[in-house]
């Protein structure tokens, strides 16, 4: 990989978005996002509510205040493109085109859920829409979406896969290998990393010696950019010079998407780690807000035609979620039938 | 049994010989793993086939295996049926969560939205010289883990025909080739056939005792059995071929005949896959029928050592098996 093409790449800022961006994507792409990202926070708040009302069995990962990594990201792909999730994938999952009243299930274990509730909002998978499955094992799904892509390039698809995962995964031998593995075979895979500060407790600035993960990129010959993961256009166009630049056979590349998490880990986190101040500060660079703002900023929507976005998805979630709840309950039986395929 | 027309292969030609006509007949699968290429593969498995199938087919990979192993996850996912090539079963330890955490666990976890067609080939045991980190036999920590098969043939017709079925399979399988059988060689039909999972075979017939081994101790077990024979005892030898899924029927139903088990493996006995087939006799209606407690012999509790006498002193032997199953025939008469 050492082309031209690579270095003009590498040598792109492309964290800088021109203002006019906005203005010259379609509308409903822009409406798209917003939604996506508003079903996204309306999704989370309501799966809060229903842990505290003890309707939840197990644990959640939220990811309030990521909602313009995976939405921008998503939304710079083609509807039978592909991807590849973490365990804090709930953003992920919507704007891949999830039914949120299955998706609610399966965080609820209910048997009509994507997983029929064996596995929970930590292993989503909708391979209808294109979303291969999510692993609760930091890194994991690094080398199975380079796998997927390897298939992809074995079949001559030109489809893309999107491979997400956190600051915490970078760390990992499966993120190093898997980078490797796809570069030297060039495959049509963009690694993006929601890099939201923390991995469980411990800052990025401590996991590492460096201060952007995308220069991990340059041990393996591919483009990296660190972008302004809070600003849902600034992600999409980068993602979107990745996927068509892995599109067009030329190999992976990784985007860091810097953002940040504002609730804890999971729910046995008490924010030891880290200041109110800094949780508040963070909160101020809300990216639905921001997005809000450029739209409303930019003349392309009005307060009222935002609001009403805003509004079509909290009722969206607030219906999944009573249609959910009342969803049947798996059984136990024959539960050693499903363990191997036919 | 296939005809076989008198023809014989060694072991390692047969699982090559499963993989080419595989190849042959189906498009998604293809082979990957280190030096697999040119090289051949550590053992040679894969001598010739980057020249029949190419390098995007016969795919070697860097020195990365719990890296490589995810990918064939991933391709598997994706409906390829990739065969992993372990170049040492130790080495597997690298790719355990790949393989335990991620293909086994996808069909049940995902709500049985996905199967992982995928094959991990792995030369296991001791015997070589290679001391303790290339010698190992890990099949007890797989069978322990819900959707992953292992398989573990003792003989060349049985590795192309249980190699066909794993490829065939839409799980992940990991097939254990003992280093030590590779050279061996066994009447193996040209054409492709399989041999279903779950089927153990009785190597020999014999009345006074059940001998159960698989692997590289079936083969020696047999060679037992004709030395017992001439003192007079006749041992009965199944080989369960696949450990999991396991044929208990069988094992349970030579045992009720004989009323004795030893189970013969070369793992350390704590915790191996013995304990297992022990319970299994023992659980079942074979219980009233022993004539003596079940026996188990198998590897010491010691990481395989490089000297040729400690080597040999740390996994059962033929003269180790004689002896135990002698002691056993005797018991309690």
């Amino acid at each position: 990989m050492s082309s031209p093409d690579v270095q003009e790449l590498l040598d792109t800022n492309s964290a800088v978005v021109p203002e006019s961006l906005a203005l010259t994507l379609p509308r409903e792409k822009l409406e798209w996002m917003l939604g996506k990202m508003c079903e996204t926070r309306y999704f989370e708040e309501k799966a809060e509510e229903l842990y505290t009302r003890g309707l939840v069995h197990g644990t959640m990962h939220l990811s309030i205040g990521m909602e313009a990594s995976p939405i921008g990201s998503i939304a710079a792909l083609e509807p039978d493109d592909l991807i590849v999730n973490h365990h804090r994938g709930h953003g992920h999952t919507i704007a891949k085109g999830a039914d949120i009243t299955t998706m609610m299930g399966e965080f609820l274990g209910k048997e009509p859920g994507y997983c029929r509730g064996r596995g929970g909002s930590m292993h989503i998978v909708d391979i209808a829409h294109g979303n291969m499955g999510a692993t609760g094992v930091v890194g994991s799904g690094i080398p199975i979406a380079v796998g997927v892509a390897l298939a992809l390039q074995m079949k001559h698809s030109a489809q893309v896969v999107l491979c997400f995962f956190g600051d915490g995964a970078t760390n990992e031998g499966a993120f190093h290998e898997s980078l490797n593995l796809a570069s030297i075979w060039a495959l049509p895979v963009v690694f993006i990393c929601d890099n939201n500060h923390y991995g469980m407790s411990m800052s990025y600035r401590h996991s590492m010696n460096i201060s952007k993960i995308s220069v991990r990129a340059g041990a393996y010959g591919i483009p990296g950019f660190t972008v302004d993961g809070n600003n849902v256009l600034a992600v999409y166009q980068t993602v979107k010079e990745c996927v068509d630049w892995a599109r067009a056979g030329k190999g992976p590349s990784l985007v860091e998407n810097l953002t940040y998490r504002w609730r804890g880990h999971s729910k046995s986190d008490r924010n030891l780690y880290r200041t109110p101040q800094e949780i508040q500060e963070w909160m101020q660079r809300c990216p639905i807000k921001r997005f809000k703002q450029l739209l409303r900023d930019s003349q392309i929507m009005s307060e009222q035609e935002t609001e009403t976005i805003d509004q079509r998805a909290k009722e969206t979630i607030d219906r999944a979620a009573e249609l959910a709840v009342q969803m049947p309950e798996p059984t136990p039986e024959n539960m050693e039938d499903e363990v191997y395929a036919p | 049994m296939t005809e076989t027309g008198g023809r014989e292969v060694t072991f390692l030609e047969a699982v090559r010989e499963a993989m080419v006509q595989e190849m042959r007949r189906d498009p998604t699968v293809f082979l990957m793993g280190e030096d697999i290429g040119i090289y051949g593969g550590a053992f040679g498995v894969s001598k010739g086939m980057l020249d029949e199938f190419g390098p995007e087919r016969v795919r070697e990979t860097p020195i990365s295996e719990a890296g490589f192993t995810g990918v064939a996850t991933g391709a598997a996912l994706m409906g390829m049926r990739p065969i992993v090539e372990i170049m040492f079963l130790d080495f597997i330890t690298l790719a355990m969560d790949a393989l335990v955490n991620q293909a086994a666990k996808m069909r049940f976890m995902f709500g049985g939205n996905a199967s992982i067609p995928l094959v991990c080939r792995a030369p296991s045991g001791s015997g070589t010289g290679a001391a303790a980190q290339h010698s190992q036999s890990l099949e007890a920590w797989f069978i322990n883990a819900p959707g992953i098969k292992v398989v573990a043939p003792s003989s060349a017709y049985d590795a192309k025909g249980l190699l066909t079925t794993a490829i065939r399979d839409n799980n992940p399988v990991l097939f254990i080739e003992h280093k030590l059988l590779y050279r061996t060689k066994g009447a193996v039909p040209e054409n492709s056939y399989t041999i279903p999972f779950g089927k153990a075979e009785v190597r020999r017939q014999g009345k006074d005792i059940t001998i159960i081994a698989y692997s590289i101790m079936a083969q020696r077990a047999l060679e037992a059995a004709t030395r017992l024979a001439e003192e007079g005892i006749e041992a009965e030898v199944v080989d369960p071929r696949t450990l999991k899924p396991l044929d208990v029927e069988t094992i349970v139903g030579s045992v009720a005949k004989t009323g004795r088990a030893l189970i013969v493996h070369e793992a350390p006995v704590t915790g191996g896959f013995g304990g297992e087939l022990t319970s299994a006799i023992v659980e079942s209606h074979a219980f009233d029928y022993l004539d003596a407690p079940v026996r188990r012999l198998g590897g010491r509790n010691i990481p395989i050592p490089y000297n040729r006498t400690l080597e040999r002193a740390s996994v059962p032997q033929v003269e180790d098996i004689v002896e135990t199953a002698r002691a056993l025939a005797r018991e309690g008469k």
